[in-house]
């Protein structure tokens, strides 16, 4: 909106335009920073993984990370964010420190579930941020219940419910957008159309592959912006949820995007050819972006290797910290499945 | 001393609760399929629509996951929800709200996320209505850790769980036993919250224990007065709470009676008689003058004709004639 208003002063004078250059390349460089978070972050998890350091699942995001970059930029703090198993970045660009979301992902006492609910299940009561669901479409349904929260309580803030291609298939999806329809409540669904369920492509599992045209059927609105672009994912997340904010009513945008890694650690991606990935690497939003701020002048190498220099720190930190974390007495195990707190 | 009551349906206790909760709490509503303009499916809920609107009294479609689901958001948004599901089965359709986010999500987050949902829905058989409406799944929701499942089988426990239960922070199961809902007898005018901790002795005894719980209560209690009748002195104990279950209370039966009979709608195989079973095992196998002994529901999908059911269904004359057997006083 800002920059809008700041393209009218431009055509009046060359200060206004040095002016919007210089927020501009504020910005630029910050969604930058912010992506580049999350890829070093994710690298950094593979590399742990191969160590033994992280077990279990871990589901990486690395070729995805426009989408949360953009979308976390529009959303403010008071907000509800419903996530999906693949949240890591989501969890980092809301606010939960690296190092805590690296301790969670050794399992040690100081993560942000204290070790409870691993890569997975990352919440966090300060960031409003409800899990990390491993249950696709799982969130969806949780989302909408929070909005009738708010909407009950005259609250001003909306959910964001993050979910993939494959949850659009599961009933938990359609249950949720005919509630939230139907109500009028404020979610904005973002669905990360990644083109795979796990290992299945959409042609394979959707009658209509569309499915920003599916809300149609719902009464919702809906649009699909390029997921590998996040000046577009952002331009099109702050239309989305603008019209959530204003109008008090659900809003559907998908996300074009692809992850460059297999779905899991124990996926061996035979189900796609190494020509697709190859040709959607050409597109990673990270590596593009950089050059697109270089290109035009947004932000020249010296910038942008502080930046890297401070997202290494960020990271060599938060691996140092959940190194050094300690491991939750046995004897605790059978706390949090009841509260201790009464409530009143 | 309880003042002297008038006389209610069990409808009516658990109408009266929810009339109480909505009107002490406005955090408090209720949400599930025709509750509203149909006024529930057992007319639990008739009139209340008209008396708190619909911005309370929600009608939801029919999506169970979906309901359930927005049940728990807004738990976590600060609401205190009572979903109603139409009866157990359909609960099924909601599992995975249930089991894999309303019970872990405080442990999942680490303590930060509790949910302070309640969820109630009728439950049992004996109504001819066959094999998707009649189960005792109560049992199976035992399971779970993480969520409370309790089953009022007395007007007290109609009328007195619901607002203990919204007071809990953690989500709480309430079955009420369909083939109640008609039962009629007399509650104190100021009967209130009871407990959801405890279960309770309802006919003190010496010669044998009797545990039921929901729809074989009554049972229980008419087979322990026909024993009576003949001389043979029955402790029947409510379990009320199924999860976490009680076991002081018919451990110490136990240890008095030194036999013990539970009598469950439930199927038999992983039934929750087979968890007291095994804990009166565990905490008691040496107070024990003969094995626990079970009458659960037979292993079948629920049979729709009259006959059929009634003789899958634990029945008071099988009672009475076990119980004689165990305590031997029929040779």
């Amino acid at each position: 909106m800002s920059r809008k208003k700041a393209k009218t002063v431009d055509k009046k004078n060359s200060s206004g335009k040095k002016e919007i250059k210089s927020a501009e390349s504020k910005h630029f460089q910050h969604l930058f920073h912010q992506m580049l978070r999350i890829r070093q972050f994710e690298e950094k998890a593979a590399e742990l993984y191969g160590e033994m350091k992280i077990r279990g699942f871990l589901h990486l995001y690395i070729g995805e990370e426009a989408v949360a970059t953009g979308v976390t930029e529009v959303l403010s703090p008071d907000d509800n964010l419903v996530a999906t198993y693949r949240e890591h970045g989501y969890a980092l660009l809301r606010g939960i420190p690296a190092g805590t979301i690296m301790a969670e992902m050794y399992g040690k006492k100081e993560g942000c579930c204290l070790g409870r609910g691993g890569s997975m299940h990352l919440f966090d009561s300060k960031t409003r941020l409800f899990g990390g669901n491993a249950i696709v479409g799982g969130g969806l349904p949780v989302a909408v219940g929070l909005a009738l929260a708010d909407k009950m309580q005259g609250n001003k803030r909306i959910t964001c419910c993050i979910f993939g291609d494959g949850a659009v298939a599961e009933g938990e999806f359609h249950e949720s957008m005919n509630l939230a329809s139907l109500w009028h409540l404020p979610v904005l669904f973002i669905c990360e159309n990644n083109y795979y369920a796990m290992g299945t492509a959409l042609r394979f599992t959707h009658a209509v592959t569309d499915l920003a045209g599916r809300a149609v059927a719902y009464n919702v609105k809906s649009s699909y912006v390029d997921g590998m672009e996040v000046r577009a994912v952002e331009e099109a997340v702050k239309n989305a949820a603008g019209i959530v904010r204003k109008e008090r009513a659900p809003y559907f945008l998908e996300c074009r995007t692809y992850r460059f890694r297999a779905h899991s650690m124990f996926d061996s991606d035979r189900y796609r050819t190494r020509e697709e990935i190859e040709e959607w690497k050409k597109k990673d939003p990270v590596v593009n972006f950089r050059q697109f701020v270089l290109d035009n002048g947004y932000a020249d190498g010296k910038d942008l290797g502080n930046i890297e220099k401070d997202v290494q720190d960020e990271i060599d930190e938060a691996v140092a910290f959940a190194e050094s974390g300690t491991w939750e007495d046995v004897e605790d195990l059978t706390k949090h499945v009841y509260s201790e707190k009464n409530l009143k | 001393m309880k003042k002297k009551g008038k006389k209610i349906q069990y409808r009516e206790a658990v109408r009266l609760a929810l009339t109480e909760a909505m009107e002490k709490d406005e955090r408090v509503f209720l949400m599930g399929e025709d509750v509203g303009r149909y006024g529930g499916a057992y007319a639990v809920s008739l009139g209340l629509l008209e008396k708190f609107g619909p911005e309370r009294i929600i009608d939801t479609p029919l999506c169970e996951s979906g309901f359930v689901g927005v049940g728990i958001g807004a738990a976590l948004g600060g609401m205190r929800p009572i979903v109603e599901i139409m009866t157990v089965n359909f609960s099924m359709l909601a599992l995975d709200q249930i089991m894999n986010n309303a019970a872990t999500y405080l442990h999942m987050s680490g303590g930060q996320f509790n949910v302070p949902l309640v969820i109630r829905m009728a439950t049992g058989g004996g109504r001819q209505i066959a094999a998707q409406h009649s189960h005792s799944l109560e049992g199976m929701y035992a399971h779970i850790p993480g969520i409370k499942v309790l089953t009022p089988a007395t007007l007290e426990d109609a009328r007195g769980m619901l607002w203990t239960a919204l007071e809990d922070p953690d989500p709480v199961l309430i079955f009420e036993y369909a083939g109640l809902y008609n039962m009629e007898g007399e509650l104190a005018e100021d009967s209130g919250p009871v407990d959801i901790d405890k279960s309770r002795v309802m006919r003190p005894g010496k010669d044998i224990t009797v545990i039921a719980y929901g729809g074989t209560l009554s049972k229980a209690m008419d087979a322990a007065q026909l024993l009576s009748d003949n001389g043979i002195d029955c402790e029947v104990i409510d379990l009320r709470v199924l999860r976490p279950l009680d076991e002081n209370t018919f451990i110490n039966s136990v240890c008095k009676t030194h036999r013990a009979l539970m009598v469950d709608e439930g199927w038999r195989s992983g039934s929750i008689s087979a968890e007291v079973s095994t804990r009166i095992m565990e905490k008691a196998f040496y107070e024990l003058d003969s094995p626990v002994e079970r009458i659960c529901s037979a292993e079948v999908p629920m049979p729709y004709s009259k006959h059929m059911e009634q003789a899958a269904l634990p029945q008071v004359d099988e009672i009475v004639k076990t119980v004689r057997r165990i305590v031997n006083k029929d040779g």
